[in-house]
């Protein structure tokens, strides 16, 4: 069954192709894809950022703003050129399988816990994060995980993991398994506190009624790494262009690029490091 | 409450001030929207025409069939039509994920069985008479089928109306298939998602309204024009 509907479809593609002249034909402009995560897309980041990087290279750069985990997928599959995201160990893993080649660090920040600035687990003023969660599962209060995979998923998890406490299946532990956006936003809508990256939280802060919590505990912090798919083995990824994607933020005029991106109140949203 | 208010006051400045990043995002709206309907408008007129006008073994299981899929959730499509096209899929090497051709491929499913089914209905419900009066006039088989269609237009009209409002307001495949890319794949509604997500509700709002607006433009247009047929008909009968 699955198959006559996967030929089905298929042939359908096949008749429907030709007939749908909205395809990439642009010949004189290169365009490469890079899955990436909602918290660089949203912030703001690529809007500033790939800009200036077509103007020097002409490379136009897609973004596909997905969790860091469906981000990796996407690249294993071969549905993207290059892919920049948020959870070392996740990405070391896909790179030992060969999936990917040269990975670079290239900025970071940080994570805070945001809740309602009530406060009704009393967080504030706690030093470590593990300690933060303890006490909100102590008192039961809601917490909002992404429950998607994503970077931002991987640390709260491995954070759960530090605290020694199994939060899923609870009450007051509601995995929504969407961006990060959203789930500030049901965090703010429940009343609960949920953890974020801070280049999220400085761009949407406006828009919520919540407050930074916790901060500071060298746990939090939140690397973001580049590297290209590896064209061994999908051959027709854009590797050339990929490369000069990743060679372009790590150089001494991406890396500026980048510390010179700032929110509307001026703040710094992500620190370029690469070595 | 005042938000929303104050969303109506900003989505007509948005509409007053219309800048050519949202123009590009409507138009491509339009463009993938429009070439899906023609697409399914193409093969299941034929398609809806032969399962009304010809008997064969099978033919009510082909009916309950399209009539199930009228109802198919945008994301399974979306989905499937993912793993086809993605590179790992049988027709990855098209290389079609996230480009607008596969948002159009997506709606093409979408819309397709809504035309063939309406337009099936649409046959079957032309008097019998007028058939028989064709053949009686000394018709071809092909200027009777000719004739029952032309009979049906009105009818077939709706099934293109009804497919129209599907793939306008829809959302989900598009998202899945197209990856809501800035300036190449954003279109309306994907936008409209972002954009609440983001917490910009008024520019949410006011794409809400554009897009209401516009599908109001068209339905009406389609409307009139068919409102006119069926007078015009009722003149000749």
């Amino acid at each position: 069954m699955r198959t006559l509907a996967v030929s089905i479809t298929s042939a359908l593609i096949l008749l429907i192709a030709p007939i749908a002249p909205l395809a990439a034909t642009d010949g004189e402009i290169s365009r490469i894809r890079c899955a990436s995560t909602t918290s660089t897309q949203n912030s703001g980041l690529f809007d500033y950022i790939l800009p200036i990087f077509e103007k020097r290279t002409g490379i136009k750069v897609d973004v596909v703003a997905v969790g860091t985990g469906a981000a990796i997928e996407i690249g294993k599959r071969g549905d993207a050129d290059v892919v920049l995201v948020h959870a070392k160990e996740q990405e070391l893993k896909a790179l030992a399988e060969g999936f990917f080649v040269n990975r670079r660090d290239v900025m970071y920040n940080d994570f805070v816990v945001i809740g309602p600035p009530v406060d009704p687990a009393k967080i504030r003023g706690i030093k470590l994060a593990s300690g933060a969660l303890r006490k909100i599962s102590e008192t039961a209060q809601p917490f909002v995980s992404r429950g998607d995979r994503s970077g931002t998923h991987t640390k709260e998890l491995a954070i759960w993991k530090t605290a020694n406490i199994v939060p899923a299946g609870q009450d007051w532990y509601l995995e929504v398994g969407q961006g990060m956006e959203k789930t500030q936003r049901i965090a703010d809508e429940k009343r609960a506190y949920t953890l974020t990256d801070r280049g999220t939280w400085l761009s949407t802060k406006d828009n919520l009624d919540m407050a930074v919590l916790l901060e500071g505990d060298p746990a939090l912090f939140n690397q973001y790494g580049v590297m290209a798919v590896n064209p061994e083995k999908h051959p027709y990824v854009k590797y050339r262009e990929a490369m000069e994607f990743v060679n372009w933020l790590v150089s001494k005029e991406g890396q500026e690029t980048i510390a010179s991106f700032k929110d509307k109140l001026e703040n710094r949203l992500f620190t370029p490091n690469a070595k | 409450m005042e938000s929303i208010a104050q969303g109506f006051i900003q989505a007509f400045r948005l509409i007053l001030h219309l800048d050519a990043e949202l123009f590009g995002i409507i138009l491509l709206s339009l463009k993938v929207s429009g070439l899906a309907l023609m697409t399914a408008t193409l093969f299941g007129i034929p398609f809806g025409s032969l399962i009304g006008l010809r008997k064969f073994p099978g033919r009510s299981l082909v009916i309950s069939g399209l009539n199930t899929f009228m109802g198919l959730p945008p994301v399974v499509v979306g989905l499937f039509v993912y793993l086809i096209l993605s590179r790992k899929g049988p027709m990855g090497f098209l290389g079609l994920l996230y480009t607008p051709s596969a948002m159009v491929i997506a709606q093409t499913i979408l819309a397709l069985p809504i035309v063939a089914a309406l337009c099936h209905s649409a046959i079957v419900d032309v008097q019998p008479v007028i058939r028989q009066a064709a053949r009686t006039l000394g018709a071809t088989p092909l200027q009777v089928t000719a004739t029952v269609i032309a009979e049906a237009r009105y009818g077939i009209l709706s099934a293109v109306i009804a497919a129209f409002g599907r793939v306008m307001a829809e959302v989900g495949a598009i998202l899945i298939v197209g990856g809501n890319i800035a300036g190449y794949t954003r279109v309306m509604t994907t936008t409209i998602a972002l954009e609440t997500d983001k917490g910009n509700f008024e520019l949410a709002l006011a794409l809400g309204i554009i897009l209401l607006v516009i599908s109001f433009g068209i339905n009406t247009a389609l409307h009139v024009f068919q409102r006119k047929g069926i007078r015009g008909v009722k003149q000749w009968g």
